[in-house]
């Protein structure tokens, strides 16, 4: 039985005989939710793009206030970095657990990237409230409107993940590795390292460069 | 506890807005009240509310876009009406504080609540029926993506009655539009209603690129798609690759009005000159998500009534494609008098003008379709050729704007509003109403009547060019865009012309709803008994009129353009033969679209007023309405293999040879 | 510049077809800026009416004689490709674009607005600043101001620097011709020059608020000998503009009647830049 996309054939339908070069029918579920996935990803890195380009365009509206030098940490930045970089890394090794069917090595996989992943949050979280509490914060520049909307856009999408990859750990644990919870797995995923890759722009472009 | 909603933002004092939004207000509860007394709940919950099938969806997307149509057009009535009305010292009878808002509201409905709405229903109906295929990509996103963009109209409309609407024009330009020159609740109506309905929009685009992409019947590869579906998958990469920038720069102001921030504001920074190019950067590619699917509809209706193939398939091909990317291109132009300086004014100036090559090219091969055919003079055609007429005049007009030092004495002037209006109306709204009295008989399963419809389309093409060919010529004569009076008495005569022009555009709207009723009232008469009606080309005409829920019961197999054409005279296809069936599954109705709808406008109206609480609720709701959905599997409805022929032999038994 | 010679008939054409309605804004340039313009408008026209007109024409020719109750006509319902056909199709407007783009390339750098004008006297300069919902004309150099009016002598360029108090707008005197934002927090130049004397009708040409129909003013173009009295009388009448009273006719958002100022404050338009960007009270202190 096929959940979801209901009319999309679980495997793809097989060319007529001896018409080998014209299209094969409809794909499987599996590509067709992957692809649309990718086609999500590819409008939320535009969305990005926006606000990259914004902040490339305010970031030296200081307003007499405080500039990119004196507030980024980068030590802090790089463990948030570190964090990320692994969270990837368990999380890539987890879909492999989950695609061979060792549900263990895929809970403690998992378990790992949120913990990485709530661990990038909170230190970014209380980076924020610093930079607030020396009266740097969101409102006091376009050039700090600009860094908190973008890392914070970027913060909030590695919430929405976190919430997800719980979803998904407690749908695995109550019906299996069925091929709705395979496909959302590996869309999850597909998200995270999305959102890797982001982070490694944005630690360029933000605080590498700001600093100089 | 209710933030800043007080029951003064009831109009009670203001007749103009109450009268409107009583109005609203008694449509909307007559029609619960009829819907109630009827017991028809049951009917419309289980057949439309909860419905995931690609043609229902598209359906409520064009209703929603008709009734939206009627909306955004009384506006226009009452600007016209104002105009004429406000010259020298009269000040007509809205003041500007309610001016402003119509004219907001005008542009925005019938942009992103009419025009979006229509072509994206019509997408939606005609794409997978084109493609051979059952549904598209994701059904369940299809009717969130629907439910989301009547939110966005919902909430729109209820600022009629409850507060106000924006007075910051359809894009709500700062500095006008952040809190210190906007400070009431108008602007905020614009932006909620607007980021809720983009997220269905751009739903609907990834789900209809990965539809096109990833599913069509087999045989069918991309050169031989019909033209419509290359024009749906233009206008739908063009949603996916734009529509995040428009949720990013809507973000950015509600940003700065609600959290103090300052990308566009007056103080600490905030440059206002960004907010134009984000939003221009959506904005001209916008058009084009409209225009490309009425092109894609005119390549149908002109190759099916001139009976002969659409001419130059494959430069039609390329030139749409070539207009997608070069959409991206050109954005600066609508704000050349922001002094950008020559060479990048020349350089946008350029660009808009190569757009209008493959636009060229479009029409002359429509040309050539009909050179040595067989036309006939149905009511889409008459719509194709209003529109070719109508459209190379809106696109000379906007060639002049395209010239920078032209558009310097131009720009904002009516000239330009009589541009854009002139390459909407006669390429959108015509290429709508073709696309609906052209698919009417599929959707529904009997013809639309003729004569209304003739009647509708000649009072739109003369009443369009009563009201618009005057403000070309104003726009010439000096007159600017979004005046409340009119300065010059000079300019009566013109101004009463137009309104004559709207008048009669009103006639023919009044005429496309006659129609539909007398239709409706003769429809045993006018029952499409064969699926084909207009003898097409293409794969929708192959099913039965109204087609099953499934569309096809065996997928069509394809060797060619216009494979219902080749169908037709040829056959089916080895292994196209309907005698081997296959069960299939129908995926399941699900409220999930029009509760996340439910929540989604709560969510927003207590956005608007600033009730927090409310706010958190309604989020939270639509949240836990967004698990509880990932949770429970979903199960089809099966059909087997003899189901499908049993339905088949009495289509077929049914139907007269 | 490209084809003089289509402009004069079709400056015939345009006229005949205005008839009644007399010549008004752009149609009647008065300067040579606005003069350029209009030709570049009629010369654009021109070419795209050779290739629009037979296009309609071809639409009807068409339709008609290959209705299907025409049978003589030939019926080719397989045609659908030819290569001729298809060069033509796309060198038609690639050629007109090509012309066009030349049109633009020249043109926006002969006309950008930043560019100084050539003329026998030097410039006057003029700031502008936008209020609501009125406009303010500060002459730095003769020091002296006027609210919805200005006038300037007959021949000389005028160098305004534009820029808005509140939120942006546009500068648009049709018959001098090109428009530009004024925009706040910073300020816009464009050169115009009046070539011949009268009374020509200025507005803000950007939508700007409640009040935006009211934000008229007047361009007076004077010989050289009536400016100067024009001057003269202004220095002797009127209030001065010192920075609170600009800062009182700011505040009010409404329009305002014709006023001169005798004396303004140096560094007065400094000033209305600078203020645009203070921060404001707003009700709910968000």
């Amino acid at each position: 039985m096929s959940t979801g996309v209901g009319f999309v054939p679980e495997h793809g339908i097989s060319a007529a005989a001896g018409d080998a070069r014209s299209a094969s029918g409809p794909a499987s579920i599996r590509i067709t939710v992957a692809y649309g996935f990718w086609i999500f990803l590819l409008s939320d890195i535009i969305m990005f793009s926006t606000l990259f380009a914004t902040y490339a365009v305010l970031k030296d509206a200081t307003a007499g206030g405080p500039v990119g030098k004196d507030l980024f940490d980068l030590k802090t930045v790089g463990v948030e970095t570190l964090c990320l970089l692994f969270s990837s890394y368990t999380c890539g090794i987890g879909l492999l657990s989950a695609e061979h069917g060792r549900l263990r090595a895929f809970y403690l996989c998992f378990a790992l990237t949120f913990l990485l992943g709530a661990a990038f949050l909170g230190l970014e979280i209380s980076e924020f409230a610093r930079m607030v509490s020396e009266g740097a914060g969101p409102s006091r520049s376009a050039f700090l409107s600009g860094f908190f909307s973008l890392v914070g856009l970027h913060g909030l999408h590695v919430t929405a993940g976190l919430v997800w990859l719980t979803f998904m750990v407690a749908q695995t644990a109550a019906q299996g590795l069925r091929d709705y919870v395979r496909r959302r797995l590996h869309c999850f995923s597909l998200f995270w390292h999305a959102l890797d890759i982001i982070w490694v722009a944005l630690f360029t472009l933000v605080y590498l460069m700001g600093v100089q | 506890m209710f933030g800043k909603l007080t029951w003064s933002a009831i109009p009670v004092d203001q007749p103009v807005p109450l009268a409107a939004g009583l109005f609203v207000a008694l449509v909307m509860l007559g029609t619960v009240l009829l819907v109630t007394l009827k017991g028809w709940w049951p009917y419309l919950w289980r057949e439309w509310l909860t419905s995931v099938d690609h043609k229902r969806i598209g359906i409520m997307y064009v209703l929603l876009a008709l009734l939206m149509l009627l909306r955004g057009f009384i506006d226009a009535l009452m600007m016209r009406t104002q105009q004429v009305m406000a010259i020298g010292a009269a000040q007509g009878y809205l003041p500007p504080e309610h001016y402003d808002q119509i004219f907001s509201a005008h542009g925005t409905i019938m942009i992103f609540f009419m025009a979006m709405t229509f072509m994206i229903g019509l997408m939606n109906f005609v794409v997978p029926l084109q493609l051979g295929v059952r549904d598209v990509a994701f059904p369940v996103l299809n009717a969130i993506s629907f439910w989301l963009t009547a939110s966005g109209a919902l909430l729109v409309n209820l600022s009629l009655l409850i507060g106000n609407f924006s007075r910051a024009t359809w894009l709500a330009f700062p500095p006008l539009s952040e809190l210190q020159f906007s400070p009431d609740v108008g602007v905020d109506y614009y932006l909620w209603a607007l980021q809720i309905s983009g997220i269905g929009t751009l739903l609907a685009g990834i789900n209809m690129v990965t539809t096109i992409l990833k599913l069509r019947a087999p045989g069918m590869s991309y050169m031989r798609m019909p033209v419509f579906c290359w024009t749906a998958l233009c206008s739908s990469m063009l949603i996916v690759a734009a529509f995040p920038v428009l949720t990013a720069t809507f973000g950015m102001l509600l940003l700065d009005r609600y959290a103090g921030m300052h990308f566009f504001t007056n103080q600490d920074g905030g440059n206002a000159m960004l907010y134009f190019n984000l939003i221009w950067i959506w904005g001209h590619p916008e058009v084009y998500i409209l225009i490309l699917p009425a092109f894609g509809v005119f390549s149908e209706v002109i190759a099916t009534f001139s009976s002969k193939m659409l001419f130059g398939y494959r430069s039609m091909v390329l030139a749409t494609l070539a207009i997608c990317v070069l959409s991206f291109m050109v954005w600066l132009h609508h704000f050349f008098t922001m002094g950008a300086g020559a060479d990048v004014n020349a350089f946008f100036g350029i660009m808009s003008m190569v757009i209008a090559i493959p636009t060229g090219v479009k029409v002359f091969n429509w040309l050539f379709t009909l050179f040595r055919g067989r036309v006939r003079f149905e009511v889409p055609l008459l719509w194709s050729l209003g529109f070719i007429v109508t459209f190379v005049i809106g696109g000379l007009t906007g060639v002049l704007l395209a010239v920078p030092p032209a558009d310097f004495v131009l720009h904002n002037s009516v000239f330009l509003v009589a541009h854009f209006h002139n390459v909407i109306i006669g390429g959108v709204v015509f290429g709508a109403m073709a696309g609906y009295n052209y698919w009417f008989p599929k959707a529904f399963g009997f013809c639309l009547e003729r004569r209304w419809g003739i009647a509708s389309f000649w009072c739109w093409l003369l009443g369009f060019y009563l009201a618009f060919m005057p403000l070309y010529l104003l726009g010439l004569l000096g007159m600017t865009r979004r005046l409340q009076h009119i300065p010059d008495p000079r300019w009566k005569l013109l101004l009463e012309v137009a309104e004559v022009g709207a008048l009669l555009i009103l006639c023919g709207i009044g005429s496309t709803v006659v129609q539909l009723i007398v239709s409706i009232r003769s429809r045993k008469e006018r029952r499409d008994r064969t699926g084909d009606p207009w003898d097409a080309r293409t794969l929708e005409w192959s099913t039965p009129s109204p087609p099953p829920e499934y569309n096809f019961a065996v997928l069509p197999r394809v060797r060619g353009i216009d494979a219902f054409w080749d169908l037709k005279q040829q056959g089916p296809a080895p292994g196209g033969e309907t005698a081997h069936y296959e069960p299939i599954e129908i995926p399941a109705n699900s409220p999930n679209g029009f509760v996340t709808a439910f929540f989604a406008v709560v969510t927003g109206f207590a956005l608007i007023w600033h009730i927090g609480w409310l706010a958190w609720l309604g989020l939270l709701c639509a949240l836990i309405v967004l698990f509880a959905f990932g949770w429970i599997p979903r199960h089809g409805r099966p059909i087997s293999a003899r189901e499908l022929e049993h339905a088949e032999h009495a289509r077929r038994v049914g139907s007269p040879a | 510049m490209s084809s003089p010679r289509l402009g004069a008939p079709c400056l015939l054409l345009a006229s005949s077809l205005l008839g009644g309605c007399g010549s008004q804004g752009i149609l009647d340039p008065q300067g040579p800026v606005a003069a350029a313009e209009r030709l570049i408008l009629m010369n654009s026209t021109a070419i795209m009416l050779c290739v629009v007109l037979p296009v309609i024409a071809l639409t009807g020719i068409f339709a008609v004689r290959y209705r299907s109750s025409n049978r003589r006509a030939t019926y080719e319902p397989r045609w659908g490709y030819s290569g001729k056909i298809e060069l033509v199709v796309w060198s038609i407007p690639a050629l007109t674009v090509i012309l066009l783009s030349g049109v633009s390339w020249i043109g926006s750098h002969e006309l950008d607005p930043a560019r100084p004008l050539e003329a026998d006297t030097p410039p006057l300069r003029i700031e502008v600043v936008a209020l609501d919902w009125k406009w303010l004309f500060i002459y730095p150099d003769e020091r002296v101001a006027a609210v919805n009016e200005i006038a300037v002598p007959v021949g000389t360029p005028i160098d305004f620097e534009i820029t808005s108090a509140t939120v942006m707008t546009a500068f648009f005197v049709p018959q001098l011709g090109t428009q530009i934002y004024a925009m706040p927090g910073m300020s816009s130049r464009l050169n115009l020059l009046a070539s011949a004397p009268g009374h020509y009708p200025g507005f803000a040409a950007h939508f700007s608020g409640d009040g935006f129909s009211d934000m008229r003013f007047v361009v007076h173009a004077l010989p050289p000998a009536e400016y100067a009295a024009w001057l003269a009388q202004t220095r002797e009448s009127g209030e001065t503009l010192d920075e609170a009273h600009y800062d009182a006719l700011a505040r009010v958002a409404a329009k305002a009647p014709v006023e001169t100022f005798r004396t303004v404050s140096p560094g007065l338009f400094l000033h209305a830049l600078r203020s645009s960007m203070q921060p404001f009270a707003s009700a709910a202190g968000g």
